[in-house]
């Protein structure tokens, strides 16, 4: 647990979002308390893991959640290229600090710096590692 | 798990925000960027708090207009983002990010940029957000329309392409049920009439005409210069007509 983080980044957004929606889930079965919240974390948007955690628990104690156990899953960065279908993972600390900040508040923009090693096309897709995602819930007694 | 978590997200983030108004048009090079930039200048020097959100997310060039060096400015990141204040107006935009280089996307692409921009954002309190959008009824505009239910502000030229393109944007909004507050005629000429005739037909207001100005790309990229030019004149006397 960090103690006494003062929180200045966007990370404590992304944890509201993902808290606003378990409390919906929460509403709805009349359960307060998780057992299990999986979070997949797309490395494309490079983020801190840490400051993710501890804003979750923070706002999960706000909203009236408890949650027992929460698990990050991490997820390549892969992308596919519409022109010529080649496919490669991104090595997202290759990336200057400008750019994977840029990449971190808004992912789509890998597509002004980055392009296929292939065929030089920047038309390509994010096939995985986007951003973060709710991968499960479980309440307890579900 | 069908609900995108960040959409609860915006409706927090736009609680605030006392209207949003979304400026539209069919057709492309109808000066929707210039309008919607000058209605948030003209706002904001009411000593309104005002935002401007550059939704063309593909091209965005509301910071041109402005005026300001987007390799020098950015949000600040606090629980979010707030967007800096440019001329008294909060202004929200890609470039922040893209910086002035192409940003190639796909249609579902642009609706997640889209998301996780208002997701983001933290306005604060505003009395009205400025949504500059991109031509068309693409996913930026149906987005906007969807997520923040904004007022529409329609512009066109009086070019019968333009005027015909309008008139199918107005059924659909109509039919959606969305506010339109007006239709602005840019780059006015000659065909005033049959503009006031399908405003008329369809029961919107007709705000008034901006002439085209020869010289208009002289003010753009100087603010100060821009807020004096002849095309604010008549977006102020316009806006005047705006029951906001």
């Amino acid at each position: 647990m960090i103690k006494g983080l003062i929180i200045l980044v966007h990370e404590w957004a992304l944890a509201e979002a993902l808290i606003r929606y378990v409390k919906e889930l929460s509403k709805e079965r009349g359960v307060n308390r998780i057992s299990k919240l999986v979070i997949k974390l797309g490395i494309l948007q490079s983020i801190d893991r840490n400051v993710l955690e501890f804003s979750i628990m923070e706002l999960a104690k706000i909203n009236d959640l408890i949650i027992e156990s929460l698990v990050f899953e991490d997820e390549d960065a892969v992308l596919r290229c519409r022109t010529c279908s080649y496919e490669w993972s991104l090595d997202v600390s290759e990336l200057n600090e400008d750019v994977r900040e840029a990449v971190h508040f808004v992912p789509e923009v890998v597509h002004t710096f980055i392009k296929c090693p292939k065929c030089g096309s920047r038309d390509f897709e994010i096939v995985k590692g986007r951003g973060i995602a709710i991968k499960e819930v479980v309440f307890r007694g579900s | 798990m069908g609900l995108d978590p960040r959409e609860l997200l915006i409706e927090e983030r736009l609680k605030d925000v006392k209207k949003v108004i979304a400026v539209v048009s069919p057709k492309g090079g109808v000066g929707k960027t210039l309008i919607s930039t000058a209605l948030a200048l003209i706002l904001s020097r009411r000593n309104l708090n005002v935002g401007l959100l550059d939704l063309d997310i593909t091209n965005p060039t509301a910071h041109l207009v402005l005026g300001i060096n987007i390799n020098e400015l950015s949000p600040k990141e606090e629980k979010g983002v707030i967007p800096p204040i440019v001329a008294g107006i909060k202004f929200m935009t890609i470039a922040y990010y893209s910086k002035d280089e192409a940003i190639p996307l796909r249609g579902h692409e642009i609706v997640n940029v889209i998301r996780e921009i208002l997701a983001i954002t933290i306005w604060g309190i505003l009395d009205y957000l400025i949504v500059d959008t991109p031509p068309g009824l693409s996913d930026e505009v149906l987005e906007i329309l969807r997520l923040a239910r904004p007022e529409v502000l329609i512009v066109t030229t009086p070019s019968p392409l333009s005027l015909k393109s309008c008139e199918r944007l107005i059924r659909l909004l109509k039919d959606s049920q969305v506010r339109i507050i007006g239709l602005v005629e840019n780059m006015s000429y000659d065909m005033s009439a049959k503009i006031i005739a399908l405003c008329n037909q369809y029961s919107i207001k007709y705000l008034g005409k901006i002439p085209y100005i020869k010289d208009l790309d002289n003010y753009v990229s100087k603010l100060e210069d821009f807020i004096k030019c002849k095309f604010m004149e008549y977006l102020k006397d316009i806006v005047k007509k705006i029951t906001l």
